[in-house]
Order: C-alpha cells, then structure tokens, then sequence
C-alpha cells in the first residue's frame, strides 16, 4: 500500500516536473487552442455575471441561457418556415452572395479594364475616389424607393458595397506588376492577349483575393442594411422586428448568426485564395510576413 | 526567312568573326518632367562579333542598363543607328534573349513551364522543346527541380533557370542585366564559371551588363567602359586572357593591371564608389 503510494506520488511528481514547462510551450505554441477559448469563458462569464449577479434588466442584457434558447428554437424550425432563423438565413445568404458575385465580378473587370487603359484611369480616377468616400450604407433608403420590399435592391445595395474593395485591390494589383514580367513578355514578341493572360490577371491574383476577402465581410452587411431599411423577409428584417417588440434574447441570437455566416463567407474565399492562389502563401510563408 | 537572308549575307562575307551587332552614334533620351530631358546614352559607336563575350561596366546610372534595352529593342533609341544580324533593329525579335537583375520567375508556374513560357509567348511547338529544356536544366544542374516552383529553389538556383529560360530559345544574342548583382560573392563566383561553361559550349555573343570591374575582366573578351552624365562610352579594353579561365586569374599581375586601368577610367571621371 505505501510502495504503491509512494511509486504514485513519484510518478505524479515526475510528471509534474515535466508538463510544467511544456504546458507554457503549448500555450506559446497552440494559443488559438488555449487562449482563445479562455477568453470566450472570460466573457461569457462577464456576460452571465452582468445578467444575474449584477441583476442587468433582460431587455437590456438577457441572460446567456436565453438568447442560446432562442438561438436553438430559432434553428429548430424547418428551413421554409417563415417562423425559424434558416428561411431567412438562406435569404440573407442568398441576397448576400448574388450581389458579392455581382458587385466584384464587376469591380474586377472595371479595376482592370480602368488602369489597363490610363486615359480611363485618369479620367475616371475622381469619380472613384469620391464615390468611394460616399458612406453607401447612405444609399439603402434609396434602394425601397427604387426597387420596393423584394430582393433586388438588397442586392444591388450589397453589390455596390461590395465593388469597392475589389476594384480598387485590382487596381493595385495591376499598377504593381514588376515590370520585369512585362519586359521579359515584350522581349519573347508576347501578343497582348498573353502578356494580359499568362502574366498580368495572374500577378493581380493576390491583390484580387485581399479585396475579395474584405467585400466577403461587407456583403453580409450589405444584405443585412438594405433588409433593415425595408424588407419582408431576411435576418436583417427579423432583427428589426424582434427590436421593436423589445424581444433582446432573439435579437442577440440573430447577431450571432450573422457573424456566424460572416466568418463562414470569408473563410470560403480563403479556402478558394489557398487553391487558386497557392503560391502566394509559401512565398509568404518563405519570406516571413 | 529575313533572318535567314541576313544569316546567308553574314555567311557569304566569309569572315570568321562577323560582326554581329553594330551601333553607330546610338543616343537616347528620355523626356522628364522636371528638367526637360535625360540624356542616357550619348552618341554611342561599337561593334560586337558573333560569338563574342562584351561586358559593359560602369556606376548606376551610366547608361548600360538603356543600351542593353536598345540591344534587346525593348526601348526605341533617340537617334544614331543600331544594326543586329545586319539589319535595322526594330522592337524585340526572335535573335536576342534577356535575363534580368531579379530571375523574373513566375511563382504559380513549376520551373520547367516558367523555361517554356517564352516558347508559348513566341508561339512555337512548345511539345518540341521540353526536351531540350529539360537537357538544359540538367546542363546547369537543375535536373531534380524539374517540377519544383520557384519558391522550392535558391537565389543562385533561380538565376540558373533564368538563364536557362534565355538559353531555351536558342538566341544569337544572350544580353544579362547585372544577372548575379543580387547573389553573394560565392554563388557569384561559381555563377561567373557557369556562364562561361555554357558561353564555350554554345558560342553565342553575349553581352553582360555589371557592375563589378573583376565580373567584367574575368568573363570578357572585351570591357566597355562606360561614364555617366551623359552616358557615354569611355573606353573598349581588350582582354588578352587565355580561355578556359579559371578564378586562380584574378590573382595575376596582367588581371590587375586591367582592373587597376579601369578603375582609373572610372576614377578620373570621379565615378568610383
């Protein structure tokens, strides 16, 4: 009993001595695996302390357990009920992907199209900067009066939003191609076609990626804007309603959604900038950052 | 087929050294803003041979760089005259190949289709040439980084592909622009033996751009010395050095009276850094 004792304390001991250190290591090492989740307790716990210890009134501060009840009945309903958060989730998305499609398919081919000729570029140079300074959220209200309750100035609004970062990183892209690619495409009698092809659209690739990564973000609030203004349906709609009928609980849960689908876009086109795009992280990755 | 004609004319003159390029009071300038125009290169005469190695030495900002761009006809001149092959050159045609300061390789292209690219640029059977890219790659001692991107290989590794990449398109003319200025003194070295590897193999003219006085010596049959503001050429030196050289030359007498002559060439004009 006490060799067995005593061999356990020995080995507790043992063990001890040794993950010490590398429990620092692990945090140093792994802090998305350990810090992180730390603070996401450090502030549900503020939040829980601020409810129910500090007594925080629900319609100001509901407690955690409720806008998570919310958050699961909200989520619980068939994805065509107009009752449940996934019918006007898929709108949202739906609103938010037609026009981040739009607004950067057609930022992209602007951009290039803009710096690619320069009497374009200076001609038009300070109407992109002054339309670019424009808050464009400024323009939803417009956007009912135009296109009504539907879908179609949610998109337009999200494609407007969205075409900015993207032209303007194309642009950037294009303006910073070593102009040795360029001479080494004149030297070998490259047509215009190849040297636009085979050297330029693929130098802008990672210029292109970091706009297309910012608009991912600004869509959603795109969608989200143009259904607070006036819409039948979508979270944006949903968010406005709960707020009016001072339901909070819902109204947090429809925010966590959206950050959800927020994140979740953006990390799609990271995923599409590793695949198409690949050579820029290890060059990144060889270089340091 | 001009070429060819041009080829036949060269040939039918019967002498063994040709001259392959020829420049007759060759000036640029460019226009700028602020004061009017920079003369880069100022009535600028010389003629180069088939299958001669021509360094041009000289500071930053002496014109060897815009006459290497007039050579490959990436830049139009100002005036004077500028024959290749004998005939007028205009723009950048299929005689000459350029490798630059930086490789210039394409970071989404594996190192055997960055080689190819010219191939695709000029639109030739490119299934014809792999192979001979792949012989070339292992000439200079890329065999195994065939398929690797460019990323995958060293400074001097990549310059050694670039320099493939120029090769591949079986040039007359080979023009490099300051090739080994980015690498250190060592890969320098073993690059500079390289070069002449490939140069005694394939006999194609080359012009060297440096700004290295040794590079220049220990490569060349000829040094072009050239001065800034305005560029101009000071001096052709030749270089009665025996072939094959090896690095031991830097070291002899003969070696450093060249140097010591170009430096003064350099000095007088209060050019040396």
């Amino acid at each position: 009993m006490t060799v067995l004792n005593l061999f356990g304390k020995h080995q507790a001991h043992l063990s001890g001595h040794r993950t010490l250190p590398s429990w620092r290591s692990v945090v140093r090492g792994y802090p998305q695996l350990t810090i992180s989740p730390a603070i996401l307790i450090a502030i549900l716990t503020a939040w829980w302390v601020v409810s129910h210890v500090l007594q925080a009134p629900t319609y100001i501060v509901p407690p955690p357990e409720q806008v998570w009840r919310a958050l699961v009945n909200g989520l619980a309903r068939a994805p065509w009920d107009p009752g449940g958060y996934w019918y006007h989730a898929g709108i949202t998305v739906w609103e938010a992907l037609l026009g981040f499609a739009m607004g950067s398919v057609f930022g992209a081919v602007l951009g290039f199209t803009i710096v690619h000729w320069p009497i374009l570029e200076k001609s038009t140079y300070p109407y992109v900067v002054g339309f670019q300074s424009l808050p464009k959220v400024a323009l939803a209200p417009l956007m009912v009066v135009w296109f009504g309750f539907g879908l179609e100035g949610k998109v337009f609004i999200t494609a407007v939003i969205t075409f900015f970062p993207v032209l303007v990183n194309t642009m950037a892209g294009y303006q910073s191609v070593e102009p040795e690619r360029i001479e080494l495409a004149y030297s070998c009698n490259a047509s215009q076609w190849h040297l636009i092809t085979k050297i330029i659209i693929p130098s802008c690739l990672p210029f292109l990626f970091a706009g297309l990564s910012v608009a991912s973000v600004l869509a959603i609030l795109g969608a989200v804007v143009g259904e607070l203004v006036g819409a039948r349906s979508g979270l944006g709609m949903l968010l406005m309603q709960y707020n009016q009928s001072m339901e909070i609980a819902p109204v947090f849960a429809v925010i966590l959604l959206l950050a959800v689908i927020g994140f979740l876009m953006n990390a799609l086109v990271k995923l599409a900038e590793r695949r198409f795009c690949f050579w820029a992280y290890r060059q990144r990755g060889l270089i340091g950052p | 087929m001009r070429d060819a004609l041009a080829m036949r004319q060269i040939e039918s003159r019967g002498s063994a050294r040709a001259s392959l390029i020829s420049a007759n009071a060759l000036s640029k300038t460019y226009a700028s803003e602020r004061s009017g125009s920079i003369t880069a290169l100022q009535a600028v005469t010389f003629d180069i041979a088939e299958g001669e190695f021509v360094s041009l030495v000289g500071p930053s900002g002496c014109g060897k760089s815009t006459l290497l761009r007039l050579l490959a006809g990436l830049l139009p001149s100002t005036s004077g005259s500028l024959t290749l092959a004998g005939e007028p050159l205009r723009g950048p045609g299929r005689q000459s190949a350029i490798v630059f300061q930086s490789p210039v390789l394409l970071p989404w292209r594996t190192i055997l289709q960055n080689i190819l690219l010219p191939i695709e640029f000029r639109k030739w059977p490119i299934a014809e040439y792999r192979r001979k890219a792949v012989d070339l790659l292992a000439l200079v001692g890329l065999g195994q980084f065939v398929d690797a991107f460019p990323y995958e290989l060293s400074g001097g590794m990549q310059q050694r592909a670039a320099i493939v990449r120029a090769l591949v398109q079986d040039p007359k003319l080979l023009l490099m622009d300051e090739p080994f200025g980015a690498l250190d003194a060592m890969t320098r070295e073993q690059l500079n033996l390289e070069v002449l590897r490939i140069w005694s193999r394939s006999r194609k003219t080359v012009v060297f751009v440096t700004h290295s006085i040794a590079e220049s010596i220990f490569l060349s049959d000829r040094v072009f010395v050239m001065t800034s503001r305005p560029g101009t050429l000071a001096e052709i030196i030749d270089i009665d050095l025996p072939r094959p050289r090896d690095l031991k030359m830097i070291n002899t007498a003969k070696f450093g009276d060249y140097a010591a002559h170009i430096r003064s060439l350099l000095d007088a004009k209060g050019e040396l850094y």
